[in-house]
């Protein structure tokens, strides 16, 4: 019998419930039963309810099953599941399951699909079709394009990448650098980490043509420590793409140098801040600059940097294939192209859901995620990470566009959306959200430092009953002045989750009075 | 989170010094520093600053302010085994305030503490990505998903067994 190539996920949530037991476990059996198999560790296809989820190169297409354990092992081979055999947890194609079928995957189309450290198979898949293209444009027509696909910042700012580049190409300097912000710490979001896990040629490919857009020959990927496989998986995916000739002092023979480092965070949340970040590249503690000077004119090392969100370098590639029209077609309003979305929390079927901006938080919440994991009724879901709001369940028709959530003061973040139950205590959420800003701090102004250590003090009193209507006022006048007055978006975001659960659970706030009324 | 518990290696000035000289050439090179000498030896000793202040052309202030303002860096050895609970929003939604109560209360410890007896020491960390798995926790840097009390304790036992590997 032929060898048979079965998929096993290295993607760290699918290592998280077992996945390299299940790739040790299946090399085993399959040697007791003499059958010779090719396990390739890809990444996951962002169906995470279903990992470790196992796939089969069949005559037919590849086929799924998941979750596999390690117990389910013996059974699987006892169904011939290297023949595609039926078995209870057989899924079928995956490319047929409404959950994947229902996407726009534009730049998750690798995910989970090819061996994540595979040229030959990134090509084979479309990959490096942008550079290709790239290399034979000039920077501003390079430019030029991206900034008609319409594409903004996926970080959570929304500012238009090719406006960003264009400043950077324009500003004259010897040394210019191009920088990946894969700090992605918000609670609820993975997508930076899936794409290094799963696609790492994607950011190096996109990170390639920002350098050629603005003529920067360096660039760097700072990755939060709490990701070490990505950080690996990227290591070992820039010496293949250097070993082939993508990197280095003149990418594929055309004269144009571009290369590229990564460096590991080490535990900071502000660091995704971009100015912070860039003070940790430079090996310095992570407090934020003040603006101005943009990094577009004075970066890193003071020199012009572009720096942009993982998923914005990844978005480049298919735009220079397919075209900025092509890629502008998607979306509503301001907000072009498709988000990842990351669906998260107490959700039956949580994962990665890649659509054009415009669909419904319900639609994502209930016809993707299937209500919640605990099967009670959805009570609140915090769109946009630690600093996002919280809708309430009668809110979640608002659709996903940074001017839509931007209107019921909320916003898209990163794109996570963490989804509750009714048994949360939306006060001690508010607490939290305080809490978490005064843990990551990074110290430099007054409102973010000081602000949110009261506001945890502010929102106690508030839950024991002390004063209640003074304390609510209070923390209102603290909430502005955070708002107002810090000096990025950790300070001055952080009242947002607090004031929407305030807002829409007051009731949660108000439980000793409650319980007297009882 | 870096390097994590059971490093036990002794700090040697000479070989940390190799170490530093190894990454001096990078941009940026503090960091990195810091954390091949946390992977090697389990923390940062004091000793060092002085060292790398010097090879970087840094004030011995600056290299303490870079190893005390992130999570990451420890200034002493760590415990044989290192527990870290994710407390972010997305753990929380599905138990992570009772999974981190439970191990609190099984340790004996709160967050940045450690077990007298040097075995266990608790962290918070804030996110790691497995945000539809929760709730989450790290094991002496290996992750883990979908938890509840009675897992947890199992693999804090096979942790302590050192047995996880053997025993698959």
């Amino acid at each position: 019998m032929s060898k048979v190539r079965i998929y096993v996920p290295m993607d760290s949530s699918a290592v998280a419930v077992g996945a390299d037991q299940v790739a040790r476990g299946i090399e085993r059996l399959a040697r007791e039963r003499q059958r010779e198999v090719e396990i390739v560790r890809n990444g996951s296809r962002g169906l995470f309810w279903l990992e470790p989820m196992v796939e089969v190169a069949t005559a037919a297409g590849r086929v799924a099953y998941g979750p596999v354990s390690p117990a389910d092992l013996p059974g699987l081979f006892d169904a011939d599941f290297l023949g595609g055999g039926k078995h209870k947890l057989a899924l079928g194609r995956p490319e047929d399951m409404p959950y994947l079928k229902n996407q726009e995957r534009l730049t998750f189309a690798r995910c989970g699909v090819i061996d994540p450290l595979s040229i030959e198979e990134y090509q084979a898949h479309g990959g490096f079709r942008g550079l290709a293209k790239a290399l034979h444009m000039a920077p501003a027509a390079i430019v030029a394009e991206v900034t008609e696909s319409g594409l903004r910042g996926r970080g959570g700012a929304g500012f238009p990448t090719g406006i960003k580049w264009k400043t950077v190409l324009e500003t004259p300097a010897e040394q210019k650098y191009i920088v990946c912000n894969a700090d992605e710490g918000d609670s609820g979001t993975f997508a930076d980490r899936m794409l290094m896990e799963g696609d790492p040629f994607l950011l190096i490919e996109g990170m390639t043509i920002a350098g050629l857009a603005t003529r920067a020959t360096k660039g760097f990927i700072y990755i939060r420590s709490e990701y070490p496989a990505s950080f690996r998986q990227m290591n070992r995916a820039i010496e293949a793409a250097r070993a082939a000739g993508y990197l280095g002092s003149s990418v594929l023979g055309s004269g144009k140098a571009f290369d590229l480092e990564t460096r590991l965070g080490a535990g900071a949340y502000i660091c995704g801040e971009e100015t912070s970040l860039l003070e940790s590249l430079e090996g310095k503690r992570g407090v934020i600059r003040f603006k101005p000077p943009l990094p577009a004119i004075q970066g890193l090392f003071g020199k012009p940097t572009a720096i942009n969100n993982l998923i914005s370098f990844a978005s480049v590639p298919v735009i220079l294939d397919d075209g900025a029209a092509f890629y502008k077609n998607y979306g509503m309003g301001r907000s072009r192209g498709t988000q990842p979305f990351q669906l998260a929390g107490n959700v039956k079927r949580g994962g990665l859901i890649e659509k054009a901006f415009g669909i419904t938080l319900k639609e994502l919440v209930e016809d993707f995620g299937g209500g919640t994991l605990s099967g009670r009724p959805v009570r609140a879901v915090q769109v946009g990470g630690p600093l996002g709001a919280y809708i309430p369940a009668d809110g979640l028709g608002v659709q996903m566009d940074y001017e839509a959530l931007a209107a019921v003061k909320g916003m898209l973040g990163h794109g996570g959306i963490v989804v509750f139950d009714d048994t949360v205590d939306m006060a001690q959420q508010a607490r939290f959200a305080m809490e978490f800003c005064a843990v990551e701090s990074c110290g430099k102004c007054t409102p973010c430092r000081i602000g949110s250590t009261r506001g945890v003090e502010v929102i106690d009193r508030i839950i024991a009953g002390t004063n209640r209507e003074k304390n609510l006022r209070l923390l209102d006048d603290l909430c502005e002045t955070m708002v107002d007055g810090s000096l990025c978006a950790l300070g001055g975001l952080t009242p947002y989750p607090v004031q929407s659960a305030l807002r829409h659970f007051p009731e949660d706030f108000d439980k000793p009075s409650r319980k007297a009324a009882e | 989170m870096a390097s994590q518990g059971g490093a036990d290696a002794v700090w040697d000035a000479a070989e940390a010094r190799r170490i530093m000289e190894t990454y001096q050439g990078l941009d940026g090179a503090l960091i990195p520093i810091l954390h091949a000498l946390q992977d090697r030896f389990g923390y940062v000793d004091d000793a060092a600053v002085a060292d790398i202040a010097d090879l970087l052309n840094l004030s011995r202030a600056e290299v303490h302010g870079v190893i005390t303002f992130y999570h990451d860096f420890r200034r002493r050895p760590p415990a044989a085994h290192t527990l870290q609970i994710c407390r972010a929003e997305a753990c929380q939604s599905v138990g992570a305030r009772a999974l981190e109560a439970h191990a609190k209360a099984k340790l004996g410890i709160d967050y940045h503490g450690r077990t007298p007896d040097q075995r266990w020491s608790l962290e918070p960390v804030y996110c790691l990505g497995n945000c539809a798995c929760g709730p989450s926790a790290l094991i002496d840097g290996e992750i883990h998903g979908r938890l509840s009390d009675e897992r947890l304790d199992t693999l804090m036992r096979e942790a302590e067994a050192g047995r996880r590997e053997a025993a698959e």
